[in-house]
């Protein structure tokens, strides 16, 4: 069964998450957050700086825990988990990138290391297929398999990020978190970046959630669209519709600020 | 201020007993990093300050203190430690590894086998194996607790990546009873096999990182490997100079400004034990100037 | 393959005090299986905002509107996608894609994300370009960097390049020469003799006569309001 055949034939949802919440103090982080994602399927989260929409994330990814509300991944309650099963769950079936790979990557070790430090977590213990397969990561990332004993920091922002993703990749995850993936890289990377998350969202059928406030990096990547304001969905439906005909005021004026190039 | 101004041992009771709560905690959890409140000793970190609380609790008065400092009886720190406890605790001093019945040892195991009822004692400089990749200490209980060690990993895919093979050849990183990761301290890798199955009782401190941690006898410990590079006790491949002895660890020693030199036994109890049993390396000449 | 009763549809500003606009009321057609409509009406009169409603782009305020037995209105975004990859193609008027990706896979695209097998896809690609005259030694150059000529076929191709049931034509023949024009016209009537339903803008009076079965004014769907009265 290809990857497709295998997505188009579930109408499970793989992550459920109902009413999800979580506050600091008295100032809410997010609030009653509600959404389900399909196998395959990118939501793109946005907003601005404060809405609430990278506390979400963390809460999604299990980097903070909820105050209330319930995240379900597979049919399995992912807050009842025990905390092992969780960090197994978030080194194999899930994926993070984040937005500076200084965060993501170990810098002191090699791009090979990186790559394959998942792997030897889930208990590979043969160097010659690590290597190999590392190496046949930083070939689907564009980085040239010469590369594979330098270390990041020898690498260029862009090449970092793409490393970051070979190394979340690497055990075929199905969830992948993104927070702000084409942040802080040159356009000309971005738009290579974009193409290679592209490709590999479909060849891999990987579902993806991907907190961003670059309106044009949902559109091109996102099939969902979610819009966050002082922690809560004020919209979210398609991407393309929430953009062209958006419905709240404050998506409005959010799609409407965006400078035309 | 005369020697009796002290408690046996030099640590006053409480604090021994503190220590041997932690003592037995590590028994009871085989390569589990226990926390101890470490004292002030009177000697600088670094020296041992580590092992030389875990022997002030360990000591009683019928005991034989042996003390090797890289396998040698007869350096600075060897000799410091033994002449402190036996100033201390007034206890028996012996040279001799199987008259001992607790030695205290920096980065050595003794060559000759240990007996049941024996305790060795380890100087821990770093007792965090997962500390070269992560220096988070509140990431790296996480880590032990749920027993994520695909880390200990990635240091040593770094060494083959680097230099072709695993290059590390001392504080190589063991498994204890197939649970915890543990830094075995400094000795070299050649020693890794003796740990494993020992019938005498292992304890490690580290002083200045407050840790003490244990290998109780006939534990089970694995130094940790890919099957494809597999884990060899390596040694300098010669025989001791002095002895003649093949399968002990050696230290290499240079003898003038030409690129003269030897390799000798670093457990200077076991190569003379070799000698006075009348074995011979390529350069023993018995001592040629004892005739006055 | 398309029916369309009774939509109506109005934007509200929030950001400039509330006005509702209100663009299209009492909307109704139907596009039967191998037959081609055409939308007329002025500038203005909806026929855009209504291809963008069928395709899910705009949400519609009231009516049904079903593609394919969906009913797009109340669909949800998972449905319209699966819709849209396997039934629904549209060709716009203005080409939207990553930059950097090559010509080829950007037609390849849609028969991508249909599971269709790369060497499949990138061979029904590299037919479709060669009849848009699309010469070989751009094809691996993205899209981004071409004229306006190029674009337009480029996305006819993307469009055309998977069968789709249903298909969406804004203005396909717009900025074309007459040899391009004439192969999209075959591209079309082609779909047509396979079974596609196409509704389509077509300015081109020509294209329009040779390609369309029935012609629908829009200028009937635009609500007769004073302007401003709405808000």
């Amino acid at each position: 069964m290809t990857v497709l055949e295998r997505i188009v034939a579930t109408d499970e949802p793989l992550l459920k998450v109902d009413g999800l919440t979580k506050r600091y103090g008295s100032r809410i982080g997010c609030a009653d957050v509600s959404f389900d994602l399909y196998p395959g399927e990118v939501l793109g989260i946005v907003g601005e700086s404060g809405s609430g929409k990278s506390t979400l994330l963390s809460c999604l990814a299990g980097h903070q825990r909820p105050d209330l509300g319930r995240i379900a991944y597979d049919g399995r309650d992912v807050l009842a988990m025990s905390e092992t099963d969780r960090r197994r769950l978030s080194r194999t079936d899930w994926a993070y990138v984040h937005q500076n790979p200084r965060d993501g990557l170990r810098m002191g070790v090699s791009a090979g290391g990186n790559v394959g430090e998942r792997l030897m977590a889930v208990g590979a213990r043969h160097y010659g297929e690590i290597r190999g397969k590392a190496s046949d990561w930083l070939g689907r990332v564009e980085i040239s398999c010469d590369r594979i004993d330098d270390r990041p920091s020898a690498f260029s922002g862009g090449m970092q990020q793409r490393l970051q993703i070979a190394r979340n990749l690497v055990t075929s995850p199905r969830l992948v978190f993104m927070d702000e993936p084409t942040g802080g890289l040159d356009v000309s990377v971005q738009a290579r970046l974009l193409d290679l998350l592209r490709g590999l969202v479909r060849d891999l059928g990987l579902s993806v959630i991907i907190v961003t406030h670059d309106l044009a990096v949902v559109r091109l990547l996102a099939h969902r669209l979610m819009v966050m304001k002082s922690g809560r969905v004020v919209e979210q439906g398609l991407t393309d519709q929430v953009l062209d005909d958006p419905q709240h005021a404050y998506t409005q004026l959010l799609v409407s600020s965006v400078l035309q190039v | 201020m005369t020697d009796q101004a002290y408690n046996f041992a030099y640590l006053d009771e409480q604090t021994k007993r503190m220590i041997r709560r932690a003592i037995l905690k590590g028994i009871a959890v085989p390569g589990y990093q226990v926390p101890f409140a470490s004292r002030e000793m009177p000697m600088p970190y670094g020296w041992g300050t580590g092992g030389v609380q875990v022997m002030a609790a360990c000591l009683v008065p019928e005991d034989r203190l042996k003390v090797i400092d890289q396998g040698a009886d007869d350096t600075t720190n060897a000799v410091s430690i033994r002449k402190f406890f036996a100033r201390t605790a007034g206890v028996a001093v012996t040279e001799h590894t199987t008259e001992a019945t607790v030695i205290q040892t920096r980065h050595r195991i003794p060559e000759t086998p240990l007996k049941p009822g024996q305790i060795l004692v380890y100087q821990v400089p770093i007792p965090e194996p997962l500390r070269f990749l992560e220096p988070r200490e509140t990431e790296t209980r996480k880590m032990h607790e749920l027993e994520e060690y695909g880390l200990m990993h990635v240091k040593l895919y770094e060494d083959i990546a680097r230099h072709g093979q695993i290059a590390t050849s001392y504080a190589y990183p063991v498994k204890v009873e197939s649970r915890y990761v543990m830094d075995p301290s400094p000795i070299p890798k050649f020693d890794n096999p003796k740990l494993s199955g020992n019938p005498a009782i292992q304890l490690f401190g580290a002083g200045r990182e407050q840790r003490i941690y244990a290998v109780p006898p006939w534990t089970e410990v694995v130094s940790l490997d890919f099957d494809d590079h597999s884990f060899h006790a390596s040694k300098a491949p010669h025989d001791c100079d002095l002895c003649g002895s093949s399968h002990s660890y050696l230290d290499e020693v240079i003898t003038d400004d030409q690129g003269g030199r030897m390799f000798v036994c670093s457990d200077t109890d076991f190569c003379e034990g070799r000698r006075a049993r009348g074995m011979k390396g390529r350069l023993w000449a018995p001592e040629p100037e004892a005739a006055e | 393959m398309i029916r369309i009763e009774n939509l109506s549809k109005s934007f509200t500003l929030h950001n400039q005090g509330g006005a509702v606009i209100p663009v299209m009321a009492g909307a109704s057609l139907t596009v039967a299986p191998g037959e081609c409509v055409g939308l007329t009406g002025q500038s203005g009169a909806g026929k855009s905002t209504l291809m963008r409603m069928v395709y899910g782009n705009y949400l519609a305020a009231e009516g049904r509107l079903t593609v394919g037995g969906l009913d797009v209105a109340t669909a949800t975004p998972r449905e319209i996608i699966r819709l849209r990859r396997e039934t629904l193609g549209y060709v716009s008027q203005f080409l939207r894609v990553v930059p950097r990706v090559p010509t080829l896979d950007v037609v390849a695209d849609p028969l991508l994300s249909l599971g269709t097998p790369p060497d499949q896809a990138r061979a029904r690609a590299a037919s479709l370009l060669t009849r848009l005259n699309i010469p070989e030694r751009l094809w691996t150059l993205s899209p981004t960097t071409f004229s306006g000529g190029e674009q337009q076929r480029v996305n006819i191709a993307r469009g055309f390049a998977h069968a789709y049931p249903v298909l969406l034509l804004d203005e396909p023949t717009a900025s074309l020469d007459a040899a391009n024009r004439e192969v999209v016209l075959s591209l079309i009537e082609e779909a047509k003799t396979r079974g596609a339903a196409i509704l389509g803008i077509f300015h081109d009076e020509a294209a329009r006569t040779r390609v369309c079965d029935r012609l629908v004014d829009v200028t009937g769907f635009t609500p007769r309001l004073i302007p401003g009265a709405a808000a």
